[in-house]
């Protein structure tokens, strides 16, 4: 009488996912963000590697234009700000998550997007300005490392805001799951760590270039 | 049941409040700020305002991953992502310090000379 009694006990333990017992979702889930953060610390060797070749190269200018002749710092500082700023807005967005706001997750995301995508357009808009006054990336080594050191991010934040247009498509039809918020999670670190790289970026590249 | 109950669950492994998003965020606009008009004014020597940029810059790193990243702030114990930063830290560190050293030493060895030799 007393042993299937036992059973049916814990049974009902699992069903409920007591948190004394380690919970199988949550063990994927720390996985999930481990192994994605451990892609973002290869991506800081890439990055690294690019800042390296950039400190390398900056001076061989070639008899073309240096740093200090190109750079517009007000610019520079306009984008780093829209960066942050899109970076905390995406912050409150995960905020909302976890009181299961699903439309002020849309909003600030899209607040995030739409800053991203102001960032993305000023420096297209710097590069096709080099490029139609004569200084694009295969004029010296300088221009060429400049172009792929700072058109890498760019690569990196445009992809960044195909992959949060369909976040965003998924929190509206989806809500806040288990899944959905875990790929917010995931975002979040990568939208971050963009906005990380880039402070090097401005400091290493836009500052240093025009002292 | 079981999926809200996961949820939960997960929620707690993420560690952003308002207050870290607010304090990163003042703190690094001033950071930014201050570094920015460090180099419109210019009231300090070429050699000093690098090394100060150079310091701003390694400040707000440093707090976007506390307040941003929530770096460290895991409560599983082996800290695995501490743990990776600080290996990915290491070998950052190796390559660049590295490069730079092997570089320049090259530079300043082969570039110069040539460049001596040929004006000769």
């Amino acid at each position: 009488m007393s042993k299937p009694l036992t059973i049916h006990h814990q049974d009902t333990l699992e069903a409920h996912a007591d948190t004394r017992l380690p919970d199988p979702h949550q063990d994927v889930f720390s996985k999930t963000t481990l192994g994605f953060w451990i892609y973002l610390m290869t991506d800081c060797l890439l990055f690294a590697t690019l800042f390296c070749t950039y400190a390398v190269l900056h001076n061989n200018t070639f008899g073309g234009p240096s740093s200090r002749q190109l750079f517009d710092l007000p610019t520079a500082f306009a984008e780093t700000m829209i960066l942050l700023v899109s970076s905390v807005t995406c912050g409150f967005g995960m905020l909302s998550a976890l009181k299961n706001e699903k439309n002020k997750i849309i909003a600030w995301l899209a607040a995030s997007f739409l800053l991203g995508a102001a960032f993305v357009a000023i420096e297209l808009t710097e590069f096709t300005h080099l490029v139609q006054e004569g200084h694009s990336w295969s004029v010296s080594a300088f221009l060429s490392s400049f172009f792929t050191l700072v058109g890498t991010h760019g690569l990196h934040v445009s992809v960044g805001l195909l992959w949060m247009a369909v976040l965003m498509a998924q929190i509206f039809w989806f809500g806040v799951t288990v899944f959905t918020f875990r790929r917010l999670i995931v975002f979040s670190m990568f939208w971050h760590f963009l906005d990380l790289v880039w402070i090097f970026i401005f400091t290493f590249v836009y500052l240093m270039g025009v002292i | 049941m079981i999926t809200d109950l996961s949820l939960q669950e997960i929620k707690k492994e993420w560690h952003g409040t308002l207050r870290s998003y607010i304090i990163g965020f003042l703190a690094s606009t001033l950071l930014t700020a201050v570094a920015f008009l460090l180099v419109m004014i210019r009231p300090l020597s070429e050699q000093i305002l690098m090394y100060a940029i150079i310091g701003l810059a390694i400040a707000q790193a440093i707090i976007q991953l506390l307040f941003f990243l929530h770096l460290g702030q895991e409560e599983a114990k082996p800290r695995w992502e501490t743990i990776v930063f600080c290996f990915m830290a290491v070998v950052l560190l190796i390559i660049v310090i590295g490069s730079l050293w092997i570089i320049s030493d090259l530079n300043n060895r082969v570039m110069s000379n040539n460049w001596e030799m040929s004006h000769d």
